[in-house]
């Protein structure tokens, strides 16, 4: 039945070939048997490592440290996969809502000059918790939550209560 | 060889190791040119077997929660090294898996392998085969992604149409009025804990009465190798119809390893239960025929409402299929022709409309 | 009123304020159903004169209390057409034209009354009015103009924030377009007709119609509604900064603003149009047929180049843009997870459209800073593509010699069986 192995059609070679074939499918059995398990358990080791990018999980993100921030000053971060924005008032206190402007999705600031947020598109004003003052938004920027814990400032979405 | 024959030795004197596997020796498989369909049940347990592991690994990382599962996929899928390849492996495995079920499901079907004395093998087969659609539509929605959502709530919906129970059941499934966090805990219950030990109760039954029984021989072959002994053929299981087995097994990874490297599962959208739900939405191909079919049928037949009807006929259906091996006759020569008719019309019937659905709008 | 006259029989006062006022109150409120003796003739009545219960009952005059004999004195009590509507009883019949805004004007220019109904309600519209260009011509013997009642309606009028309200930001257009849209009526008028058609087609008509957006401009917003006139020429960039702030800054700035001042052209209007504002291309910057540079500037001078240089800058990082995007769509579909990154392009898009406001400095170094930054972030972007592509690959030889080693053991296997099986 080894004939089916295209290498090794000559039937005179039949006995003198038995043990180096025999080798042979040993050592192809076993390279293969040890290839594949290689290639099975690498991928499965450098799973189990936990990944140096902490997983801050969720809903939450660092958006910046203490002493980064200027009072009455903001900045922009990224909070999952869309923009957010960190402000500290002029009395040091920190807050957090969306960046997005809820009138044509543009990236909104804050304006120190106005103390306010202001989306630089069509002129568009929040108060401090984000509330559509004036201009076109019609509707106030979501607010997040905002912990210092320690030299890290937290933001993360509001729980629906 | 001798330290391994020393170990074997050793538990032979404890628990009588050869007399244990002994059967697995002594067991053959029938030869005959339809003998591939008889590595679908093992590949479908390869598959299972798959499954487990890489459930497994996803669970160091995952974390069921309305505000943290989509982006604990996300970190498995984008941070964790391979971690999109453990993912993709479980996503295609568990489809792939489905289909060799289905497979493994119509060769029985068609080699008459179910009836006496295999009734129970067929019925936990069924068993198991609901148990895997189970674990598709509970794993479905883990990862929190609004495909996910709203076929996680149009199916529970469905269930809902259901009289008398129906809603109450859909309160439990869902865990409350509506698809929310409280039904992605419940359904990760499900498919982490409830579903994998039925699983693995039937399995364990499923093999040992395959093992108990053997392995069915075909009608008509049946007849004719017991008229003349000297024509049957068959192959001993273990080791030559293992290693072929194993060789289907490998097939099969080298498959998966491709699925998942060249078309890596997506992660889609983060589910928003306020957006209204995408146009066109459609569960999993599995659950396609089901789904295309209630769809089909006219809201009111005659005082009956469409949908209860559809839920009703195919609750009814399953039952029926489930008991299917005591519609067929014993005596081998009066074999009863309308269940291959049956079969082949199911079979035709699933796959029309399963494209059919998956060509709608 | 029998009824009433003996609920209000003055015994034992004290206990029964409260119910009398009550029943005060309901009498009153209901002195308008019950004894209004208008509409017994005038709901039966032919259009001119005919006013319904119903069409009445819409309008926030009569929710408010107010009745026919408000506006048209009279005596509503009597069922006598004589006495009802007799001059004596201080009947005014139809109301003249020329009369509408002073009427109105009584209650409506009254702080005191109007704080009664709602206290933050402006009570300048009669003053406003008499500015406008309806007003003065008006004021000057012309009845053709737009009094009160045209745009608000009468009878059925409703309160603006009412979306059937004529004056609701949606129907605005609709309603100035009654007369101004309408050619043989602005016939003698040196003014064009083809307004509401132009602002049919602009960037504004569409958010505000098509996008529901009720913050976008429409008529009034540049014209005022009852002080309505035109800006004025010089005026109009003061106008468009309301929204376009940044631009108006930029322009303020500009050489370009003392010229068109000088030549008395009509600021943001010389390119963008008035009425016809077309969501702008940097086209505009060319010299194709979009382009409006080219209007005053010659060929080959300085300003051509610097404009040369601008829509280059422009069309480079709209360029580099495009080209990150198609290697991030491809690295995406091949199941790359490149979220990060396009997070990213909308930056670099912010950064594109911020350079686009800055052409309004019409200098080329203030909009090479947007367009520099712009251009590092999606040269970011396009690396970050690069990176998943390269991902991708690897990933692809990791399957191709796991795959060859799959291989390998599958002969194996084959050999293996064919050997036991010999």
């Amino acid at each position: 039945m080894a004939t089916s192995d295209p290498g090794m059609t000559n039937p005179n070679d039949r006995l003198s070939a038995a043990v180096p074939r025999r080798r042979f499918v040993e050592v192809l059995l076993g390279g293969g048997f040890l290839a594949t398990a290689a290639a099975f358990v690498y991928p499965v080791l450098r799973y189990l490592v936990p990944p140096k990018a902490s997983d801050l999980g969720s809903d939450s993100v660092v958006a910046g440290r203490v002493g980064e921030l200027k009072p009455n000053s903001g900045k922009i971060f990224r909070f999952g996969n869309r923009p957010g924005l960190l402000i500290r008032t002029a009395t040091g206190e920190y807050r957090a809502m969306s960046a997005t402007c809820t009138h044509l999705s543009c990236t909104v600031q804050y304006r120190d000059d106005l103390r306010q947020v202001w989306c630089a598109c069509h002129n568009g004003k929040y108060d401090l918790n984000g509330r559509n003052i004036s201009g076109p938004p019609p509707r106030p920027l979501e607010g997040f939550e905002v912990q210092v814990r320690g030299e890290e400032i937290f933001v993360r979405r509001r729980r629906e209560a | 060889m001798s330290p391994l024959r020393n170990v074997r030795s050793w538990l032979d004197d404890r628990f009588g190791w050869d007399d244990l596997v002994a059967p697995l020796r002594k067991k053959t498989v029938p030869l005959h040119r339809l003998s591939y369909w008889y590595f679908l049940g093992g590949i479908t347990l390869f598959l299972f077997v798959i499954q487990v592991l890489t459930g497994i690994l996803l669970l160091l990382y995952y974390r069921p929660g309305a505000n943290e599962a989509f982006e604990s996929v996300q970190y498995i899928m984008t941070q964790v090294r391979f971690g999109w390849l453990v993912r993709s492996i479980h996503s295609w495995s568990a489809n792939l898996m489905i289909f060799t079920a289905f497979a493994h499901m119509f060769s029985v079907l068609f080699l008459k392998a179910y009836r006496k004395p295999r009734e129970l093998t067929w019925i936990s087969g069924v068993l198991l085969l609901f148990l895997v659609m189970g674990f598709g539509f509970s794993g479905y929605l883990l990862p929190w992604n609004t495909l996910a959502f709203f076929a996680t709530k149009v199916g529970t919906e469905i269930t809902g149409q259901v009289p008398i129970v129906g809603k109450p059941m859909m309160i439990f499934l869902r865990g409350g009025e509506d698809v929310t966090g409280a039904t992605l805990t419940r359904f990760f219950g499900f498919h982490v804990a409830v579903l994998p030990g039925l699983a693995t109760l039937l399995v364990l039954l499923h093999l040992l009465l395959v093992q108990r029984l053997g392995i069915s021989i075909p009608p008509k072959l049946e007849v004719q190798w017991t008229a003349n002994p000297s024509a049957k053929r068959e192959m001993k299981f273990f080791p030559n119809f293992m290693l072929r087995e194993m060789m289907a097994w490998y097939v099969a990874l080298g498959v998966l390893g491709a699925l998942a490297a060249v078309f890596p599962w997506n992660l889609g959208v983060k589910a928003d239960p306020f957006v209204s739900a995408p146009a066109g939405i459609k569960p999993e191909w599995y659950f396609l025929f089901m789904f295309q079919t209630l769809k089909l049928i006219p809201p009111k037949v005659w005082f009956i409402d469409g949908d209860v009807l559809g839920v009703l006929a195919f609750g009814l259906v399953g039952l029926l299929w489930i008991l299917l091996p005591f519609f067929e006759s014993d005596q081998p020569s009066r074999t009863k022709r309308w269940i291959t008719g049956l079969a082949v019309f199911a079979l035709a019937y699933m796959a029309g409309m399963s494209v059919y659905g998956l060509l709608a709008k | 009123m029998a009824f009433l006259r003996n609920k209000l029989r003055p015994f034992s006062p004290a206990r029964y304020v409260g119910l009398a006022g009550f029943v005060v109150l309901a009498a009153c409120l209901g002195y308008g159903q019950t004894t209004n003796s208008c509409l017994d003739c005038h709901s039966a009545l032919p259009d001119p004169l005919g006013v319904s219960q119903e069409k009445f009952s819409q309008d926030i005059h009569a929710q408010k209390g107010l009745t026919c004999a408000s506006c048209h004195g009279g005596d509503p009590t009597s069922d006598d057409p004589d006495k009802a509507m007799s001059r004596k009883a201080g009947w005014k019949g139809k109301i003249d034209r020329k009369q509408i805004p002073q009427l109105c004007g009584t209650c409506h220019s009254d702080p005191a009354y109007i704080r009664q109904f709602n206290p933050s309600l402006r009570t300048d519209q009669l003053g406003q009015y008499r500015t406008s260009v309806h007003g003065k011509r008006l004021a000057a013997g012309d009845t053709k103009v737009a009094v009160c009642t045209d745009c608000h309606s009468v009878h059925d009028l409703r309160a603006p924030s009412d979306p059937r309200s004529t004056v609701n930001p949606v129907n605005v257009a609709n309603t100035c377009a009654r007369c101004h849209a309408d050619a043989s009526y602005m016939k003698g008028y040196s003014i064009p007709t083809d307004q509401f058609a132009k602002y049919s087609t602009s960037v504004h008509h569409q958010a505000l119609a098509v996008r529901g957006d009720l913050s976008a401009p429409t008529c009034t917003t540049c014209h005022g509604n009852h002080g309505a006139a035109p800006p004025g020429v010089d005026k109009v960039q003061n106008v468009c900064s309301n929204c376009h702030a940044f631009q108006a800054q930029m322009y303020e700035k500009s050489s370009h603003k003392k010229a068109f001042e000088a030549a008395s052209l009509p600021g943001c209007v010389v390119c963008h149009n008035n009425h016809a504002i077309i969501h702008p291309t940097d086209a505009k910057l060319g010299t194709g047929p979009d382009g409006v540079c080219m209007q005053c500037h010659t060929p080959g001078d300085a300003c051509d180049q610097a404009r040369a240089g601008l829509q280059s800058s422009l069309s480079r990082l709209d360029e580099a843009i495009k080209s990150a995007d198609q290697v991030l769509r491809v690295a995406e579909s091949s199941g790359m997870e490149v979220s990060e990154a396009r997070l990213g392009q909308d930056q670099a898009r912010d950064s594109l459209t911020k350079a686009r406001v800055t052409i309004h400095s019409f200098r080329t170094d203030l909009v090479d800073q947007d367009i520099q930054a712009g251009l590092k972030i999606a040269a970011n972007n396009l690396q970050a593509g690069k990176k998943a592509m390269v991902e991708r690959n690897y990933r692809r030889v990791g399957l191709g010699m796991s795959l060859i080693a799959i291989g390998i053991v599958l002969a194996g296997l084959w050999l293996y069986v064919k050997k036991i099986e010999s």
